[in-house]
């Protein structure tokens, strides 16, 4: 209600503006689109400039990044056309795309922002990949089918110690090696190439994702929510402990499993094609390694759109609104939601064993709660359900964990002479995140039309997941 | 699954009898001592579980940090309030320990009943999962609050409470700290049963906690009882906060979130919504820890604490999500 009297608000300032320019809402109206486009794009490249200038970053390249974030903005992109081709909603994620496929060549010519410093390190930008990757994978769970996980630590961990077992040194009795690169003379242990551990440890913890959710899913959402709980804070415990695991070193305890192999093509390809023969050795370490995770984050991101499109999909959706009368509609729940979870984890699951081999390890301590919920946020903050939501929440937060808030930290006590310490407050930051999104915005920054329509109106006239209630009498719109 | 159950029972009692074997009787007995103490403070925090649960079918994840807030409370009372140090005089404990329980008591109350005010009552007419989304949210935000304010490290509370013993027959001994700790306990949870059950506020919660909307209707103040439960319920943990503080000695910002988790399997146990439930299922998790840790023959040790007990949740939600003394509901299954 207040975001709607907001916009009329804006709209009569805007119509007001017009009016003074000597230009009415008829008039407006009869010019020709391609008109009022222009004029809408000069209009919001303008006010760009006027911000750029007022924050004194007076560059060519900040201005290209301005120009091209309001490229994004401009709305009039979206019903761009080409004969029978609809490009236009292509444009903002092509040039994303672009500029991140770039972005280790021009980095270092950025200028520093205000407040938040320089942009982020390549090497940031490989685990902000990696958390993307992560988030869209709960965003499977969570944003689509509409069960609650706060475990999903445990795919991520099984995915990392998949790694760990077969890319390492960790079982030296055994010698086996499936197309590794880079091994040091008199290696031990199984080492299968970081290709092949991928897809390994995507199917492994989808497995593992089924096994735990066919006796779990039944549960109503809350309890399932513990349940995922439960395991995030038992897997975990298992690595640390799994040292004497009945006399077995499964996961070398609180030592973490490391070195763990590089990802690499091999000499063949690297004569041939031109491909780093190994990652570790190829002079721009952070590049290729962020290359290579974006095109693991396109993977993620087209079975996300073409899943969500497919009869699946839209399975998941009809459960998420409405569990009876999807179940009513002859939608399997079980399972639909199983393959929800089954899908999820293996994103969870590559995107761990990824991130283990370009840490070149993996630890215990790295599997805690904290970090379900950390994606978990990325996934609220951005909006659930929306790809280039999460996307965003994704990026955004895991560039605050990396760099963003000690940046922060260090402008708030460089100018306030205060002494904190801000990253310090990391999970409390993001629980004020969580807290006013849910409260303010519960459908996230950039929503899923449909989300926002379930949050704001609700589908029936029963709160949402909460179906197993029956037909008690429910508060709606008490707020 | 009946036949499982008895299977696991006779697993549990011949594993319990082969270590009193092992061990001696005396020495089981001394573990059983410390399974009691600690299940005497799991029952104060899972009965804020169980309450809030009760009248909301909310779980109210900060509800753990509210609790570890308690014993922040009383160990500043302690430390900075009466400056007692270790063996101070009887005189002196008991009016400050009684003035802490009394101060941690009400803040915790207070606070519980803003973070609903804040948090969930906004949300009453959201998606069921919205709510529990920001009470994780909450969660955080507490355990920052307690970084910002105690430091991230161990507060050590001195060690206030006797450590004589009560009696020492035969190798078994009761120490005055363990007992204080159930004393403090018994009064507390029997005052919340004559609440509860005895007064007209207490009929007040348990008519809301039954159908919201006919209590309205009755003339009941939904949103006020609704508060005086979560002040209830924040009391409680605040009360379990300070016995934390005294017997442990030790107490940290995250102290709340394993003891919370811990707590609420504990109302899970024991049928969530149900007092009695809440007790009986804190009583047996602290047995199951203290056995775990304790006993020697095959026992995982405290390595596997948090497993067993998550464990024993999955197991309890999957196979009999109404607990032990809980009555099978359409929303159980």
């Amino acid at each position: 209600m207040r975001r709607r009297r907001i916009a009329e608000a804006v709209a009569r300032v805007r119509w007001a503006a017009l009016a003074r320019a000597g230009v009415s809402e008829e008039r407006w109206d009869s010019w020709p689109r391609s008109v009022r486009r222009a004029v809408r794009a000069t209009f919001w490249v303008a006010v760009g400039l006027v911000l750029v200038a007022l924050f004194g970053v007076w560059k060519t390249s900040a201005l290209a990044v301005a120009a091209v974030i309001l490229l994004l903005v401009v709305p009039s992109w979206s019903g761009l056309r080409v004969g029978r081709l609809a490009l236009g909603k292509w444009v903002a994620p092509a040039v994303v795309l672009g500029l991140a496929i770039a972005y280790p060549y021009f980095v270092g010519s950025l200028p520093q922002l205000p407040i938040f410093g320089p942009f982020p390190q390549v090497s940031t930008m490989v685990v902000m990949a990696i958390f993307t990757m992560m988030a869209l994978g709960l965003n499977f769970v969570v944003g689509y089918a509409g069960l609650l996980d706060l475990g999903y630590v445990a795919f991520y961990a099984m995915g990392a110690y998949m790694a760990g077992w077969f890319a390492s040194d960790q079982f030296a009795s055994r010698r086996v090696n499936v197309g590794a690169v880079g091994l040091a003379e008199g290696w031990t242990g199984l080492h299968f190439s970081i290709w092949l551990v991928l897809a390994m440890a995507g199917v492994a913890t989808a497995i593992i994702g089924v096994i735990i959710g066919l006796p779990t899913l039944r549960l109503r959402g809350d309890y399932l929510a513990i349940v995922t709980l439960g395991f995030g804070e038992i897997m975990p415990q298992v690595a640390r402990n799994g040292d004497h695991f009945f006399g077995f070193n499964l996961t070398n305890g609180t030592g973490g499993i490391t070195p763990i192999d590089g990802p690499g093509f091999g000499t063949w390809a690297h004569e041939h094609l031109h491909l780093p023969a190994n990652y570790l050795t190829a002079g721009n370490l952070d590049s290729v390694f962020f290359w290579t995770a974006l095109v693991l984050v396109l993977v993620t991101v087209f079975c996300s759109m073409r899943l969500r499109d497919s009869r699946l999909g839209r399975a998941w959706v009809a459960i998420r609104e409405d569990e009876v009368a999807a179940a009513a509609m002859g939608v399997p729940l079980m399972r639909v939601k199983t393959w929800s979870y089954a899908t999820g984890a293996f994103f969870g699951g590559v995107a761990g064993a990824y991130y283990a081999s370009y840490r070149s390890g993996t630890f215990p301590d790295d599997f805690f709660f904290n970090i379900s919920v950390f994606i978990l946020c990325m996934v609220i903050l951005g909006g659930m359900g929306n790809i280039w939501g999460v996307i965003f929440g994704a990026c955004f937060l895991s560039y605050l964990d990396r760099e963003g808030l000690a940046n922060v930290g260090a402008w708030i006590n460089g100018h306030f002479g205060t002494n904190l310490n801000v990253p310090l407050y990391e999970f409390g930051i993001y629980g004020v995140i969580i807290v006013v999104v849910m409260l303010f915005r519960p459908e996230g920054l950039i929503p899923s039309a449909r989300q926002a329509a379930e949050f704001h109106e609700g589908v029936h006239d029963e709160p949402l997941y909460d179906v197993a209630r029956g037909a008690g009498v429910t508060e709606q719109g008490a707020t | 699954m009946p036949g499982t159950a008895v299977v696991l029972v006779c697993a549990l009692v011949f594993w319990i009898v082969e270590n009193i074997r092992v061990d001696g009787f005396a020495y089981f007995c001394n573990i059983s001592f410390i399974g009691l103490t600690n299940g005497a403070v799991y029952a104060l925090v899972a009965l804020g579980y169980t309450l809030v649960y009760g009248i909301l079918e909310l779980i109210n994840f900060a509800h753990g940090d509210v609790f570890m807030m308690g014993g922040m409370f009383s160990a500043t009372m302690i430390l900075s309030v009466f400056g007692l140090h270790a063996h101070a005089s009887a005189g002196s404990i008991v009016p400050a320990i009684l003035a802490s329980l009394a101060v941690a008591m009400v803040a915790c109350g207070l606070l519980n009943a803003t973070i609903e005010r804040i948090a969930y009552r906004p949300l009453r007419g959201a998606p069921r999962l919205a709510p529990l989304i920001t009470a994780i949210g909450m969660s955080f935000v507490l355990e920052d609050v307690a970084i910002a304010w105690k430091g991230p490290s161990y507060t050590a509370v001195p060690q206030v409470l006797p450590t004589g013993h009560v009696f020492s027959v035969a190798g078994v001994t009761y120490t005055w700290e363990k007992l204080i700790v159930v004393v403090i306990t018994v009064p507390v949870l029997a005052g919340l049963v004559w609440l509860v059950q005895h007064t007209r506020q207490g009929k007040a919660m348990r008519a809301t906690a039954q159908d919201r909307d006919a209590a309205a209707m009755m003339g009941i103040d939904v949103n006020r009882t609704i508060s005086f439960t979560f002040v209830i319920a924040g009391a409680l943990a605040g009360a379990g906060g300070l016995l934390y503080a005294l017997y442990f000695g030790q107490i940290r910002y995250d102290t709340g979130f394993q003891l919370g988790l811990i707590a609420f399997t504990a109302a899970v146990l024991g049928g969530i919504g149900n007092l009695p439930g809440a007790v009986l299922g804190a009583l047996a998790i602290g047995f199951i820890q203290a056995f775990n840790e304790g006993l020697t023959w095959h026992a995982p040790g405290s390595d596997w604490t948090q497993s067993i007990v998550f464990s024993i949740l999955i197991l309890i939600l999957v196979f009999r999500p109404e607990g032990l003394l809980g009555e099978r509901t359409p929303e159980g299954a």
